[in-house]
């Protein structure tokens, strides 16, 4: 410990400092976070489709996918899915023949994060098409669209002012979530924290930083958020 | 009324559309009871009666927006197959088929229906744009001049949503017109206008059937109806209780209770 930096310099990037492992440990964060988030936009939008005008047997398996998902906390959700993934997918390897691989820690948090996001997302979307006014898709239908043409220019751009806010709601949980990859060893935000933090004994100041570099994500996502759906929005009327 | 001249129906024209027997079901609930039209090509066929007679429901099986329970429809001289699906109502078998059949009726709702996340402008070239495969620039020129005529030119670039019901109700129609279709249907197109803002579309159809357009019209304008149909039908509970040239259906109609509806509506 002999000659270890004070406060801010703990801070700086390069050998002494802790601030170029934080960084990274936020960039991974997010590109965990943006990568899970958009495989569970598409989870969810196959999920609302299939849950609203698939056949009985789709939409039992995605009620079930929905339900078990949103019952079973994410860190539990997170350990099974990762371990018992990793050991299932390698018995699946060998019994085949194959080797068995090293799970790339990124790609299960991706995947893992997605899963879970995928199940909240699909009941925001489907609240969301539910709440397209049924004219909307009458047009498109009397005009001689195809299914199709109709999901492309009707369906997504007529919902998306409703589901906004759910889908920012959950962009800020996943970039929170991203924290809970820490149980499975891979080196994101809040387990580079923690490493630093226990290095120096310097708990107070990591958790802090870490606390702050979050706070600012937050604070840029609302923004661009709430520029999105002012664009989103620009064919309502606002409220007198 | 300023115009003089009647329309009657050459029966030589072209059968533009014709439904054969149309029944509809909604559970126990048998709305249409074997109705059935000929509208030929440049012929107005007005469709009257009270609210659940079952004329709106009537409008929306010839687009299939509502499946019917049995019947057969012609549009065109193509007849649309149907098959029997499990829900007990007939369903186009071919969507191709149906997509195609639909490009040819263009449909004026009573709720306007603009999708509310395009300007008027963008409104009217989608579908010519992506269903009919025109060209951008050709779909805008087009655009523009339905919406000069139809007295919007000026409103291209709002949203729906900021324009008062009688306006959006003539973008709509400019939308259905820029489809190039062979029949105009009409929902009740000014039920849902305030009373000072129905003359102006009724001027906008008035005009679309003194150029010939063949126009199916479901409404409860009664001396409208009078004036721009070649032919109008009463709907009573889901059978033709009289139809004929608007003359005899306001005139000197047949059946008492046709007498008595359009006395009572003031035609």
């Amino acid at each position: 410990m002999a000659g270890q930096p004070g406060f801010p310099e703990i801070l700086s990037l390069g050998p002494t400092g802790y601030g170029d492992e934080l960084l990274f440990g936020a960039a991974v964060s997010v590109s965990i976070a943006v990568l899970a988030y958009a495989l569970g936009l598409f989870i969810g939008i196959v999920g609302a489709m299939s849950k609203l005008y698939g056949s009985t047997l789709t939409r039992s398996i995605m009620q079930g996918y929905t339900t078990l998902v949103r019952a079973v906390p994410e860190l539990i959700l997170i350990l099974i899915l990762y371990y018992a993934g990793t050991a299932t997918l390698n018995q699946l390897l060998e019994s085949s023949g194959f080797a068995a691989i090293a799970i790339n820690g990124f790609a299960a948090a991706v995947l893992v994060l997605g899963f879970v996001q995928g199940a909240y997302s699909t009941e925001v979307l489907r609240a969301a098409i539910q709440a397209i006014p049924v004219g909307q898709m009458e047009a498109a239908r009397a005009y001689g669209m195809s299914p199709w043409l109709i999901f492309r220019r009707i369906t997504i751009p007529s919902m998306l002012p409703y589901a906004i806010p759910g889908l920012a709601n959950l962009w800020l949980i996943v970039t929170k979530d991203t924290a809970l990859i820490a149980v499975v060893g891979y080196t994101e935000l809040a387990l580079a924290t923690r490493q630093a933090a226990g290095n120096t004994k310097m708990y107070f100041t990591f958790f802090m930083t870490a606390g702050l570099i979050y706070l600012i994500i937050t604070l840029v996502s609302q923004r661009g958020f709430a520029a999105l759906e002012k664009r989103l929005r620009r064919g309502q009327r606002k409220l007198a | 009324m300023q115009h003089a001249a009647v329309k009657v129906d050459d029966l030589n024209r072209p059968v533009a559309v014709q439904v054969t027997d149309l029944h509809k079901r909604f559970g126990e609930l048998e709305v249409l009871k074997g109705v059935s039209l000929t509208a030929r090509e440049g012929s107005v066929v007005s469709m009257i009666g009270a609210s659940g007679s079952g004329k709106s429901t009537f409008l929306r099986c010839i687009n299939f927006l509502e499946m019917p329970t049995q019947g057969q429809i012609e549009v065109t001289g193509e007849k649309v197959a149907l098959t029997r699906h499990k829900d007990g109502d007939l369903h186009p078998s071919d969507r191709k088929q149906l997509e195609r059949i639909r490009t040819r009726l263009g449909m004026v709702f009573q709720s306007f229906n603009l999708w509310q996340h395009m300007t008027v402008l963008q409104n009217v070239i989608e579908a010519p744009v992506h269903v009919l495969g025109v060209p951008k620039a050709e779909a805008i020129e087009r655009a523009e001049k339905l919406l000069h005529k139809v007295g919007l030119f000026e409103k291209r670039d709002q949203y729906p949503a900021f324009l008062s019901g009688g306006q959006q109700q003539r973008a709509a129609i400019a939308r259905a017109l820029c489809m190039e279709p062979k029949v105009m249907l009409f929902d009740e197109p000014t039920s849902a206008l305030d009373p000072e803002l129905v003359g102006e579309v009724l001027k906008v159809i008035r005009d679309l059937a003194d150029e010939g357009r063949t126009m199916i019209l479901v409404t409860h304008e009664m001396k409208f109806a009078r004036s721009v149909s070649s032919h109008v039908i009463y709907l009573y509970k889901g059978v033709i209780e009289e139809e004929g040239p608007p003359s005899q259906v306001f005139g000197a109609p047949v059946s008492d209770r046709c007498r008595q509806f359009v006395s009572s509506a003031h035609a």
